[in-house]
């Protein structure tokens, strides 16, 4: 009774659909194990063999990898949202609240949220994890230092995302967070040494040309700020990260894979 | 001894919860200063201890931790402090954090004992051999991204995403947050102006880090959990993360009220608490607390003339002359400590340091410890002395 069925697995396995598609078929011998590897454009970023010590999970915790897999997440959810949501004064608010009335499947802003705020906790867990195991001594040291501008990145990714359901929870956070960019030494209208930097009396950095006008694009928070925040949080920050992901992941098998002991 | 002095605070703690209540006990100790203080010697003292990182030592720890939260959370007003709609993360937080230091630190004093047995690290045994990607580390992964897909799912199906009124700029909410990964920057607020609290101290920070693999030259430790041989590098790292970091974004989520005043966790957050705010700088202090008495006694007119008024116009070298004058005690002890401090160091107590750093490195690593330090030390200043600022000139204040 089983013969058919056979049959069929066999020849869906022996079509030329399959094989077009896994050239390498199931990776059951150590040559096709080593294929699949080299052949499958997201499987290349890791080598064919790693040191058995570092697979271990009591090692890695896997936090990297989770880090990259909810960053990967994000983006899905993330586009799914920008299907329906308008950033601007007007339109902001509501349609938050028709995503989560109206929109089927409607807790693709609820995994975007949790997703995000669960990655700046995996990202800083995955620091802690490389620093318990001396992971970034060398010659790993610049992948640390890369490591470490993709937590910024983080925070900044999280941080931006924070004002755009533009409700008071928003734009309070931010004004907490942006009032600081004011106080920036030199380059913040109400800083330290700000009133050095002027020509014959005219000051340089005021209310409306300093580190917090940059970053809010405006005086205060509006509906600029709604949009640049927009612009940041779904275009600029998400590219920058994937470079410095791309070298963070390219770093780690130039530096000898996985650490271990010696 | 140690015994006999965790017996007195026991019967301390016991005797006063009996006669103040429970609560009103542990709203006293959440306190900044008290809570602080304990969690960092519990945190500092515990990582030297091996038997808090067993397995039976974490699951007690553990147990207790959720245990704890459960019973606290019967109480309404904690509930209510702590059950914000975005307070979810400081739950997975506590609970990751502490869990995963247990990871971590079991091994490390695993790795310790076997290395004074002399046998090597647990990692080495496997080091050498290698093991196929597909399928083993691929199938962890995958089970890995599933696993965490369920919890997204479930979680996001559990709680709702906070969603509040719609954005007001008139209508300021008191207390106004960051978001909760930065509350422990907010929390400095309180003891730093913003040009130190918002900008310049976490650039230090993220500069800090970037410079950790340059400043920590000990070869040891490279590839497997360890603790015995890089005691001042995890130590710095989880005092820094654990006792500075996390606690401070914990006290500022859940202890930090209308008005950022503190809060105990059985409190009710009263919008018109009025919390007396005294503090006084140091030139305060010098000009009107110790000189003038002595003035006055010895009768010198000069002593008497209390803190010397500084001018705004920074282009006059006299309001820097008096501002010299003003304040030359926090002049003089912040130059003593960034600048005269690491040399007296370097050719003293941290002169094996020194040697093994060189120059370079050396300044950079002893500026950063600095940093760090100042944080703590200033916090002490103002919960004992009331003290505000160090250097108050009318253009910048530390």
């Amino acid at each position: 009774m089983l013969n058919p069925l056979r049959n069929l697995k066999k020849n869906i396995e022996e079509s030329q659909i399959t094989k077009s598609i896994f050239r390498v078929g199931i990776p059951n011998t150590d040559r096709k194990r080593v294929l699949i590897m080299l052949g499958n454009v997201f499987l290349h970023l890791h080598p064919t063999k790693v040191k058995t010590s570092g697979v271990k999970l009591r090692y890695t915790w896997c936090a990297g990898g989770l880090s990259f897999f909810l960053f990967l997440v994000l983006t899905l959810t993330g586009v799914l949202l920008m299907f329906y949501y308008r950033p601007t004064v007007d339109f902001a608010y509501t349609d938050m609240v028709d995503i989560r009335e109206e929109v089927p499947f409607g807790i693709m802003r609820e995994m975007h949220r949790w997703a995000a705020h669960a990655m700046v906790i995996m990202v800083m867990l995955h620091m802690f994890r490389v620093f318990m195991t001396g992971s970034y001594k060398p010659p790993r040291e610049f992948n640390w230092v890369i490591g470490v501008v993709l937590l910024v990145l983080t925070f900044l990714l999280s941080f931006t995302g924070y004002l755009l359901p533009w409700d008071q929870l928003a734009i309070w956070a931010i004004t907490v967070g942006s009032n600081m960019a004011k106080a920036t030494p030199f380059l913040g209208a109400g800083g330290p040494g700000s009133e050095l930097l002027q020509i014959g009396g005219i000051p340089l950095i005021h209310s409306s040309d300093d580190a917090r006008f940059l970053l809010l694009g405006s005086k205060e928070i509006g509906g600029i700020t709604l949009n640049r925040f927009y612009v940041l949080h779904c275009i600029l920050l998400p590219l920058v990260a994937i470079v410095f992901m791309a070298v963070h992941f390219w770093r780690i098998r130039k530096d000898g894979g996985i650490s271990g002991p010696m | 001894m140690l015994k006999a002095f965790l017996a007195a605070a026991a019967a301390l703690f016991i005797s006063a919860a009996v006669h103040y209540g429970l609560k009103n006990v542990l709203d006293y100790l959440g306190q900044p200063q008290i809570s602080f203080t304990l969690f960092a010697i519990v945190f500092i003292w515990a990582l030297f201890q091996r038997p808090v990182w067993t397995r039976t030592g974490t699951l007690l720890a553990m147990t207790g931790i959720t245990l704890t939260l459960g019973i606290m959370l019967l109480d309404k007003n904690f509930a209510h402090n702590l059950l914000k709609p975005d307070n979810a993360p400081i739950f997975l937080m506590i609970f990751f954090f502490s869990f995963f230091l247990w990871i971590s630190m079991w091994q490390a004093h695993n790795n310790d004992r076997r290395m004074e047995e002399m046998l090597p690290p647990e990692e080495k045994e496997t080091s050498n051999q290698k093991t196929w990607v597909w399928p083993d580390l691929v199938y962890i992964e995958f089970i890995c991204m599933i696993i965490w897909t369920v919890v997204l799912v479930v979680w996001s199906l559990v709680i709702p995403a906070p969603l509040e009124e719609p954005a007001n700029p008139g209508n300021t909410p008191n207390p106004s947050k960051a978001p909760w990964y930065f509350l422990g920057l907010q929390e400095l607020l309180v003891y730093f102006d913003p040009w130190m609290a918002g900008v310049v101290l976490p650039s230090i920070i993220i500069f800090g880090l970037m410079a950790i693999p340059y400043i920590d030259v000990n070869p040891k430790g490279n590839g497997y959990y360890s603790f015995k041989d890089r005691r001042l590098a995890i130590l710095t790292f989880c005092i820094g993360f654990f006792v500075m970091w996390d606690y401070m974004i914990v006290l500022g989520t859940i202890l930090r009220g209308p008005g950022w005043n503190y809060f105990g966790p059985f409190e009710e957050w009263n919008p018109h608490k009025v919390v007396a705010a005294n503090n006084v700088n140091l030139s305060e202090l010098v000009w009107i607390k110790t000189l003038y008495p002595i003035g006055n006694a010895l009768n010198i007119d000069w002593l008497k003339q209390g803190v010397p008024d500084v001018g705004p116009n920074y282009a006059d070298p006299g309001n820097w002359l008096k501002l010299l004058k003003k304040e030359f005690l926090g002049i003089l002890l912040l130059g003593f400590y960034f600048l005269v401090l690491p040399v007296i160091l370097a050719k003293t107590k941290l002169k094996n340091f020194y040697e093994r750093l060189g120059m370079g490195r050396y300044a950079v690593a002893i500026f950063l410890f600095l940093v760090m330090a100042i944080v703590p030390i200033k916090m002490y200043l103002r919960w004992t002395i009331a003290l505000k600022y160090i250097f108050a000139s009318p253009w910048i204040n530390f």
